[in-house]
């Protein structure tokens, strides 16, 4: 088996803030395959931005602690020198925010925007940069790309300003593309056409894509693997169909069961996981998601309060797909055996 | 680009036309017969309708108006004197035509303002990027500290200090004073070396304090983030892209600022004893010199809304979004 593209292995990240130390991601791991889709979902607050945003190294390092390992294709990104990651951003990783809107500089024509990234790393010359934006620009669905180039984001509209971005993600071909929930400051209409470009530019491209949703609906459409995030941590990570088929995680089951789906009566109340998430300056003991799993094994002694649940992979029930769960009734003795993605020492 | 300052010049005549009317009615409702005044000690009734008439104050008020404005666009005639376009009128004390007056008196006002400005724009704003991307860092936190007692310490006491030390003791800035430029270049600048510190000292502060708040928060935006997930080195991202967002503060402030300035830095202009513009007011008010007050508001007004169109101007400049 090749090396995937992007090999995550026990990812923390913690924010020094005025209220105490911040655990936003805690023992997070995960692979992203070469041209495939990784989808994460988990509530707000769960710590994906954050999982994203460390891997381009764009957190503040004054206040940022960071351990663990994310290894791009050879190269560690934890703790690589500025310089490495400079020039890796936008080249080889590159991403794609929530909001064009605000994520796109007022100040600059779309165009300039495009011809700055890829001359940044491609020492390209202004013409030359500038023919390969309009290309990037018609490449995104991006009618009269030449005139459009020429304008200003606010010209744009929501759904051409978030195809202008993709376009500007994309222009040097990445090997990896993380678009942190791209859609969902678009209208309905307009997220599945930037859903689908996205798919269709994945197959030309060949890009693997980093997708960050809240949205269970589209993970099960575009992405090919899936990482369930809670509290910082990585709960549940397997292929879609798997995953969204056969979820092993309470946690998992409990933000499938909130999902309408069409065959539902039109009556049947939205079930949310019951209760909030916790706080991340003081988590749970034990398994986080303790204090709101139905499944939960009671008692103080008990260990869903105690030991830290790790991701481990039930061998024996899914063929070695690598579908894994972090908790305590997967690792019930001779089910399971831990395996190379543990997450997290307890 | 042409459209949009055409339209805030529309804007900017409308304001200063109301700040016109408001000011010559403002000089009906002050206390003073400004004939009374200007007849001084011994005044015989004929002598005060003379002057009356001189002055053209034995017209009914709507009709003094009328002249006034007349007199603004087409001159008018004072007695047997004929004062031509624009006339502000005659001052009560020396009976020199107003706008002789202010137009004497402005370029000492033009020079302090302009000279201080070059200076605690460029200062303050370097001092409070630097700041800004040393966050943190003892440069950061001397700096701040240095401009908090900059910006508390008044033009009058500094000044004081600054000239016993810098001029009389150690002689290393020439004596203040206002040589026209077109005079002696050198004395000019020499002349006002001092003001100009000593004013731009107390502004660079207010500015290096403006720079580093609102640099800060323009790092934190979100584009500035999306050019550093490009790829940028830390100089493109700060100084091509951060500095607009946090520059526009530092211009809304400025366009007030300049339009204050240029309607006469009061307090510096009498603690050096340059003859500009806020001297003249001073001693208008003192003298009740109605004439004098009313063409020195005007003058103010004109140079606070001809600074607006200039800051709106530059907006348009820095951001598109604000061309319409
Ligand atoms: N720079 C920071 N300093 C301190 N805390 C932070 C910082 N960035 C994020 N956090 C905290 O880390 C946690 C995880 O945030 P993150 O943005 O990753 O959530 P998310 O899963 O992306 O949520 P959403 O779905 O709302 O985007 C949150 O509790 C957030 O408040
Ligand atoms: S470890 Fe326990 S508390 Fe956590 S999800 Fe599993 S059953 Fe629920
Ligand atoms: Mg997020």
């Amino acid at each position: 088996m090749t090396p995937p593209l992007l090999a995550v292995r026990d990812l923390r990240v913690r924010f020094a803030t005025e209220g105490g130390v911040v655990k936003a991601v805690d023992g997070v791991s995960f692979d992203v395959e070469r041209g495939r889709t990784l989808g994460i979902v988990g509530e707000s607050g769960s710590g994906k931005s954050v999982t994203n945003l460390t891997l381009l190294g764009l957190h503040n390092p004054a206040r940022t602690t960071i351990e663990g390992s994310a290894v791009l294709d050879g190269t560690e990104l934890v703790g690589a020198p500025e310089r490495t990651l400079r020039d890796l951003r936008g080249q080889r990783v590159s991403m794609v925010f929530q909001d064009p809107l605000t994520a796109l500089s007022p100040y600059f024509t779309v165009g300039a925007q495009i011809v700055e990234t890829y001359r940044r790393h491609t020492g390209a010359g202004r013409r030359e940069a500038k023919a390969r934006a309009v290309e990037m620009l018609d490449r995104v669905g991006i009618p009269q790309p030449e005139r459009r180039a020429r304008e200003y984001p606010h010209q744009f509209s929501g759904g051409m300003r978030q195809r202008a971005m993709i376009a500007m993600a994309l222009v040097c071909d990445p090997d990896l593309l993380i678009a942190d929930e791209p859609t969902t400051a678009l209208d309905v209409t307009v997220q599945a056409q930037i859903l689908d470009l996205l798919a269709e530019l994945q197959e030309q491209l060949g890009t693997a894509i980093i997708l960050v949703t809240h949205d269970l609906g589209v993970v099960a459409d575009v992405a090919d693997d899936v990482l369930v995030m809670y509290a910082g941590r990585a709960v549940e990570f397997g292929p879609v169909a798997e995953v969204l088929d056969t979820p092993r995680h309470p946690y998992t089951r409990g933000l499938l069961a909130s999902v309408p789906r069409l065959s539902d009566a039109l009556d049947r109340p939205l079930q949310p996981v019951p209760g909030s998430p916790p706080s991340l300056l003081d988590p749970p003991s034990g398994c986080a998601f303790h204090p709101r799993c139905a499944h939960a094994v009671d008692g103080p002694e008990a260990p869903c309060r105690t030991v830290l649940p790790l991701l481990t992979r039930a061998q024996a029930a899914s063929g070695g797909s690598g579908h894994a769960a972090a908790c305590h009734l997967e690792a019930a003795p001779g089910t399971a055996a831990p395996t190379d993605l543990q997450g997290a020492t307890p | 680009m042409f459209r949009f300052l055409v339209q805030r010049l529309l804007g900017a005549a409308l304001i200063l036309f109301v700040v016109f009317t408001v000011t010559f009615f403002l000089f009906f409702a002050m206390p003073d017969d400004p004939a009374r005044l200007s007849c001084g000690k011994t005044c015989t009734p004929e002598t005060l309708a003379l002057i009356r008439r001189d002055l053209g104050l034995d017209a009914s008020v709507p009709m003094q108006y009328w002249h006034y404005i007349v007199g603004v666009f087409a001159g008018r005639d004072f007695g047997s004197s004929h004062c031509s376009a624009p006339c502000l009128g005659y001052s009560f004390v020396n009976h020199e035509p107003v706008l002789d007056t202010l137009l004497d008196r402005f370029p000492a006002t033009l020079s302090l303002a302009l000279g201080a400005s070059v200076i605690f724009l460029g200062g303050g704003i370097m001092i409070g990027m630097l700041a800004a991307l040393r966050r943190g860092t003892w440069l950061d936190k001397s700096t701040m500290a240095f401009s908090l007692i900059g910006a508390s310490v008044t033009i009058q006491f500094l000044g004081v200090i600054a000239r016993y030390v810098l001029v009389d003791e150690l002689r290393w800035l020439p004596k203040p004073e206002y040589l026209p430029f077109t005079d002696d270049p050198g004395g000019w600048t020499g002349g006002l070396l001092l003001p100009w510190l000593t004013l731009a000292c107390v502004q660079a502060a207010v500015y290096a304090r403006l720079t580093r708040a609102s640099m800060i928060d323009a790092l934190g935006e979100d584009h500035v983030r999306t050019v550093r997930a490009k790829g940028l080195t830390s100089r493109q991202v700060y100084f091509k892209h951060a500095w607009r967002g946090a520059i526009t503060p530092v211009v809304t402030v400025y366009g007030i600022e300049l339009g204050v300035l240029l309607g006469g830095a009061v307090v510096t202009e009498t603690t050096f004893n340059i003859p500009g513009i806020g001297k003249l007011a001073v001693n208008a008010v003192a003298n009740s010199d109605l004439p004098m007050i009313t063409g020195v508001v005007l003058i103010a007004a004109t140079a606070m809304v001809l600074a607006n169109v200039a800051v709106d101007a530059v907006y348009a400049v820095i951001d598109p979004r604000v061309r319409v």
